[in-house]
């Protein structure tokens, strides 16, 4: 692909804390290159802002390889920008045409208010995991990973669904503000594997309980989740969800 | 799991919505057969011996108190998820995701949902409210269900109105049907094949028979 340098105008959230009203900034950043990445050209627009006396635009990063779940820009109308199945840390500049007008957004959901410009918090997802995102084993020599036979199409279900990185688009996607899609592939990626059977019904019990008083939405299905998930999470893990809930009220003991 | 755990979590709703909803789905069969004995064209004699049916005998009026209450808990459900929904974005997008990956009518189901109650306050005050009266609420004699069919639908913004509430129905189920199967937890591709097709096929065929009804009878396209 060719490379090109391009200047933009970017329009992005600017809120001193939680408790900041907060509102829309312009910037200009000039000879970006296509070959970086949307992080590098923010980088780029901080270098400026700090030499130039002003605070930088913080936003959350860490590998910046697609695989850690913390970047989290809503890009154009979209979480994690234009491209699909991709992080906001894996968009390139060669998604944006010279002369482009870019705005950039927070998650936007009550359950993850922001904390500083585009970082919001997520902490209401490691609760959700705590409350039942794990398995219990004895303690003593790790058991040879073999020694479980495991139907290979579930075990491929199971991968699939653990692919979820945490990072939340599902949630700035959705128009009910749902963890639905983050959730059941919690759920899933566990159920559908022995070593999550010992805690099967309460987990799903204790995880839905644990989303619903952190004031996510209800799902209603529409798939938005689904076609923003930069790991491209099928949605039929939320029906599964739902047959794991409506099985657990019949089923479990308690 | 305790009943209130069961029903009233944000997956316990949906389950009722679903039921409820696979409830009025069993309802419109019903409904539009039985309605589709206009078109026998004899003057309304079948429609009648079938309204008749519905109308003066114990089982399917018992049934009507269940289908009642099926449809109030599908409303009140259906309303209250769509408000509590809208309460938690907070400060909403500057631009918005729009289409991209979800359809309009699946987005709008309490919109429709509104469109529909709107409609059916109209329809049962043409229909069900002056028959039942008639019958004193209970077995007593029917009116002409045929002939008040005539007269109602003579009038050319009833007539819209009835198409326009069957469009938003066409549009409910195009979403709910299928989200009704998946809120039950059918999850494999196979089966989402199904009601894939099913769902949409159902759809289309009952809201256009029903919007067909009105319109027959502007037209004069029954004797
Ligand atoms: C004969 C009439 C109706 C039928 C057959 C019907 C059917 C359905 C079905 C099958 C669903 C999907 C449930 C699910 O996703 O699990 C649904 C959802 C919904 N309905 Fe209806 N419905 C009817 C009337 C109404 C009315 C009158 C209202 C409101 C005033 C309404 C409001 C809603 C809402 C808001 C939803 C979305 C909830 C969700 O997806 O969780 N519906 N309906
Ligand atoms: S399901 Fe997808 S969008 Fe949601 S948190 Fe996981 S990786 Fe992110
Ligand atoms: S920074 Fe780790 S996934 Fe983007």
């Amino acid at each position: 692909m060719e490379h090109y340098n391009m200047n933009l105008t970017l329009k992005i959230w600017r809120q001193k804390n939680k408790d900041d009203k907060g509102g829309f900034q312009s910037y200009q950043v000039k000879d970006i290159s296509s070959e970086m990445s949307f992080l590098e050209m923010l980088d780029v627009l901080n270098e400026q802002l700090i030499h130039s006396g002003q605070d930088p635009i913080a936003f959350d990063h860490d590998c910046r390889e697609g695989i850690c779940g913390m970047c989290s820009l809503y890009i154009n109308g979209k979480p994690h920008g234009e491209w699909k199945g991709n992080t906001t840390c894996q968009l390139h500049m060669r998604a944006f045409k010279d002369g482009e007008t870019v705005t950039i957004e927070p998650w936007r959901a009550k359950a993850f208010p922001v904390i500083k410009d585009l970082i919001v918090d997520r902490s209401p997802f490691d609760r959700i995991i705590q409350a039942g995102g794990y398995i219990s084993v004895n303690t003593g020599n790790a058991v040879d990973g073999n020694s479980l036979p495991i139907n290979k199409d579930k075990a491929d279900a199971s991968f699939a669904a653990a692919m979820c990185i945490g990072c939340g688009a599902c949630v700035a996607a959705c128009k009910n503000s749902s963890a639905m899609l983050f959730l059941s592939a919690k759920v899933a990626h566990l159920a559908l594997l022995p070593q999550g059977e010992p805690e099967r019904h309460s987990r799903v019990m204790n995880m839905v309980a644990q989303m619903d008083k952190e004031g996510f939405g209800a799902c209603t299905n529409t798939g938005a989740c689904e076609a923003t998930c930069p790991k491209e999470i099928s949605i039929a893990n939320i029906a599964r969800l739902n047959l794991e809930y409506l099985t657990a009220s019949i089923v479990a003991e308690k | 799991m305790t009943w209130k755990q069961v029903f009233t979590s944000s997956v316990g709703k949906k389950l009722v919505m679903g039921f409820t909803g696979i409830f009025l789905i069993l309802f419109l069969i019903v409904h539009v057969s039985l309605n589709a004995c206009i078109w026998a064209n004899d003057g309304g004699d079948m429609f009648n011996k079938g309204a008749h049916f519905m109308g003066a005998n114990w089982v399917p009026r018992i049934l009507e108190i269940g289908l009642f209450a099926g449809l109030i808990i599908h409303i009140i459900q259906g309303l209250a998820l769509e408000l509590s929904n809208r309460s938690k974005r907070g400060i909403g997008y500057a631009v918005n995701y729009g289409n991209k990956g979800s359809k309009w009518y699946s987005r709008s189901m309490g919109l429709l949902g509104t469109i529909i109650l709107l409609f059916l306050i109209l329809h049962l005050s043409n229909f069900w409210f002056p028959n039942r009266s008639h019958q004193g609420f209970l077995l007593g004699e029917e009116i002409n269900l045929y002939q008040k069919m005539q007269e109602v639908f003579s009038e050319l913004w009833v007539v819209i109105v009835y198409v326009l509430g069957c469009i938003s129905l066409g549009y409910h189920l195009a979403h709910g049907f299928q989200s009704a199967f998946k809120t039950l937890g059918v999850h494999n591709k196979r089966w989402h094949a199904l009601i894939s097709i099913v769902g949409y096929s159902f759809s289309i065929i009952v809201a256009l028979m029903f919007a067909l009804m009105p319109l027959s009878f502007y037209f004069g396209w029954i004797s």
